[in-house]
């Protein structure tokens, strides 16, 4: 029974419709009308279950409400809404709807009761953001679209495999909170880490993202790995192994960033970042831990969706986004280049500004819980954030040298959806109560303490010093970075060229053997079934009738002797 | 004001270049002297240390810079490596 409309209805219409109008402007009515009735939708939904349906013996929790599922969905909204303004005007129609359905995914899994419907959305997840990256309509963003949807595929089919174990041993589909202690919520497990793009397994991201559109990257930024960290705050809060993955994450994130030559790139390195901030804190697990995830995913999303903005308006106006083609570009891209320190310093957990009212509760959930060097850690990562995307990214790209390039500043509603974005990192760094009020936990903390503020201050100001004095030792250079996708994309591909001789050979003579025993097969089937095989000869009707006669005295014999 | 060189923009004229880094160099002296007048009062003893977070910002991020410059001969490769 349906008590609640599906929030994830509205923008999967949507998605229908965009893809049927021809106008950019009727576009934008609908893409805004979408996201705001998502997000009243949201805001109306009561906790509990609010629309379940029957499906193969089991009941399906399609609605389900609660403060962090809210949350989520609010953010995830808002991004369609602002990600719409942004995109309108550049972005394809197919791109446009294929990130509404995309959304409409990320808020499905947001609201998901039930283990099914959460897969039914996160697969729909899959699909719209392979179109988004195939949008980037390059040759790389096809191939690297193909090797997302293969990683996707994987991370869905083990999903799977763990969903079914679920619903095996214990009946149920429910969503609730696990630990990885069994095959099969190890699978749930490893499945929704894939997207969360944790180790192993990290390369996807900074793989795909940055080949999509200047505006589908915008779009990526916000949905998979976010829907992923809600997944896990609902089905493994507590998981002691996901401080470990999380504080991989951070490192990884950051000394991959600091050897990446390309802009969008470095954003890219930077999402896995901040997301092991996240992965960290549903590790720890406490209340505090958990409203510091939460906090700090919103955050997140609008920082990092105004960081690839800036990007991506300077990959539209210049075509380029390599560090060593850009540089200068604040002389005639002010709006453009203030926007995107309001991000970095956001990024940075700066004070003043989103990240610092939300980061500092998963620092404070580490002190809580007397994790000495999980807390020097992240405070080290926090130094190391500033240095590769707070500085790093704004530095090469507005100032650096002056590469001669000239460009517009961006266009009348790119800015807008970046003053949106820029003003709410502001906002929720003065005003935090803001977004302390709708945690999942209640909060009692205090952002703003004078030596909070002095330490943060300290710490992050030399890290700005040492990344002036380390400049030289940073040149960028026209590389890329290895990763574990080299197996695959290498070494794997190799071994299949080289062995391709043998191979062949190998194929050719199983193919061989297979015909020869069908043939085999074939022939006895003759002695058999063949015109004189013994079940297809013509017998003489005697032999038929002897042969009923005896069957139906045997029939009666039985039938005395039983009855 | 002529400038022939590129410094075209009185944010990158060596002049202005040399005033903001005496400025950053004052602020860092302030955050640290601050410490005398606020208490930190740290969670693990050695985060209370007058400058710990000046030294443990800056020495993170030498860390960092080099641990990635080390990786970096392993792993970083041309950009068409994939490509052929």
């Amino acid at each position: 029974m349906i008590d609640f409309l599906p929030p994830a209805l509205l923008p999967l219409l949507a998605a229908v419709l965009i893809a049927a109008t021809r106008s950019d402007i009727a576009r934008a009515g609908i893409m805004s009308a979408a996201s705001l009735g998502t997000m009243w939708l949201i805001w109306q939904l009561p906790d509990g279950i609010a629309a379940t349906a029957g499906f193969l013996g089991y009941t399906l929790e399609i609605v389900e409400g609660s403060a962090v599922r809210r949350l989520f969905g609010t953010i995830f909204a808002l991004m369609m809404l602002v990600g719409g303004l942004f995109a309108y005007k550049l972005a394809s129609r197919v791109e446009l709807a294929a990130a509404f359905a995309y959304g409409a995914g990320a808020i499905g899994v947001a609201f998901a009761g039930d283990l099914l419907t959460l897969f039914v959305f996160w697969e729909i997840m899959a699909i719209f953001s392979t179109i988004v990256v195939w949008c980037g309509a390059t040759a790389q963003s096809r191939q690297a679209g193909i090797r997302y949807a293969i990683m996707h595929i994987f991370g869905g089919v083990v999903l799977m495999v763990g969903i079914v174990g679920i619903a095996f041993e214990t009946g149920s589909i429910d969503i609730r909170a696990f630990r990885a202690d069994s095959f099969a919520t190890w699978m749930i497990f490893i499945g929704v880490l894939v997207n969360t793009a944790a180790p192993p397994l990290s390369a996807w991201l900074a793989d795909a993202y940055p080949e999509a559109s200047p505006t589908g990257t915008v779009f990526l930024s916000a949905f998979t790995t976010k829907a992923a960290v809600l997944t896990l705050i609902l089905l493994f809060p507590g998981e002691p192994i996901l401080i470990f993955v999380g504080l991989y994450m951070v490192f990884y994130g950051i000394i991959y960033a600091l050897l990446e030559n390309d802009a969008r790139r470095i954003l890219a390195y930077s999402i896995v970042n901040q997301v092991g901030f996240m992965v960290c804190a549903v590790g720890i697990g406490t209340e505090l831990a958990i409203n510091g995830a939460a906090a700090h995913a919103f955050a997140h999303i609008i920082y990092k969706a105004l960081l690839l903005m800036s990007a991506g308006v300077v990959l539209y106006r210049t075509g380029m986004r390599k560090c060593t083609d850009l540089g200068g570009l604040f002389r005639t891209m002010p709006l453009t280049c203030l926007f995107c320190i309001i991000g970095a310093l956001s990024i940075s957990s700066f004070p003043l500004t989103s990240g610092f009212t939300t980061k500092a509760l998963i620092s404070e959930a580490a002190v809580k819980e007397s994790l000495a060097l999980v807390y020097f850690l992240l405070l080290a990562a926090s130094a190391g954030v500033f240095l590769h995307a707070g500085i790093k990214f704004p530095w090469f790209v507005f100032f650096q040298k002056d590469s001669g390039l000239r460009p517009k500043d961006a266009p009348w509603n790119m800015s807008l959806a970046m003053a949106i974005f820029a003003g709410l990192c502001l906002f929720l760094g003065v005003y935090p109560q803001a977004i302390y009020e709708y945690l999942p936990y209640p909060v009692s903390y205090e952002a703003y303490k004078p030596d909070k503020l002095v330490l943060y201050l300290q710490l992050l100001l030399f890290s700005g010093l040492a990344f002036f004095l380390l400049l030289p030792a940073m040149k960028r250079t026209l590389t890329i970075s290895l990763d574990t996708d080299w197996i695959w994309r290498r070494l794997l591909y190799r071994v299949s060229e080289s062995g391709g001789n043998g191979l062949s050979s190998g194929i050719q003579s199983l193919t061989g053997w297979v015909m020869a025993q069908l043939e085999a097969l074939r022939i006895r089937c003759l002695v058999y079934w063949g015109i004189e095989g013994t079940f297809s000869r013509a017998w003489p009707i005697g032999t038929t009738a002897l042969w009923i006669a005896v069957l139906l005295s045997t029939y009666v014999l039985l039938y005395y002797v039983l009855a | 004001m002529s400038n022939i060189d590129h410094s075209d923009h009185w944010l990158v004229r060596p002049k202005t270049i040399r005033l903001l880094w005496i400025a950053l160099y004052a602020v860092l002296a302030l955050t640290v002297l601050a410490q005398l007048f606020i208490p930190v009062k740290g969670y693990f003893g050695i985060d209370g240390w007058l400058g710990f977070g000046a030294l443990f910002g800056f020495g993170s991020c030498v860390a960092m810079v080099f641990a990635a410059k080390a990786l970096g001969w392993i792993l970083k490769r041309d950009e068409q490596y994939y490509d052929d």
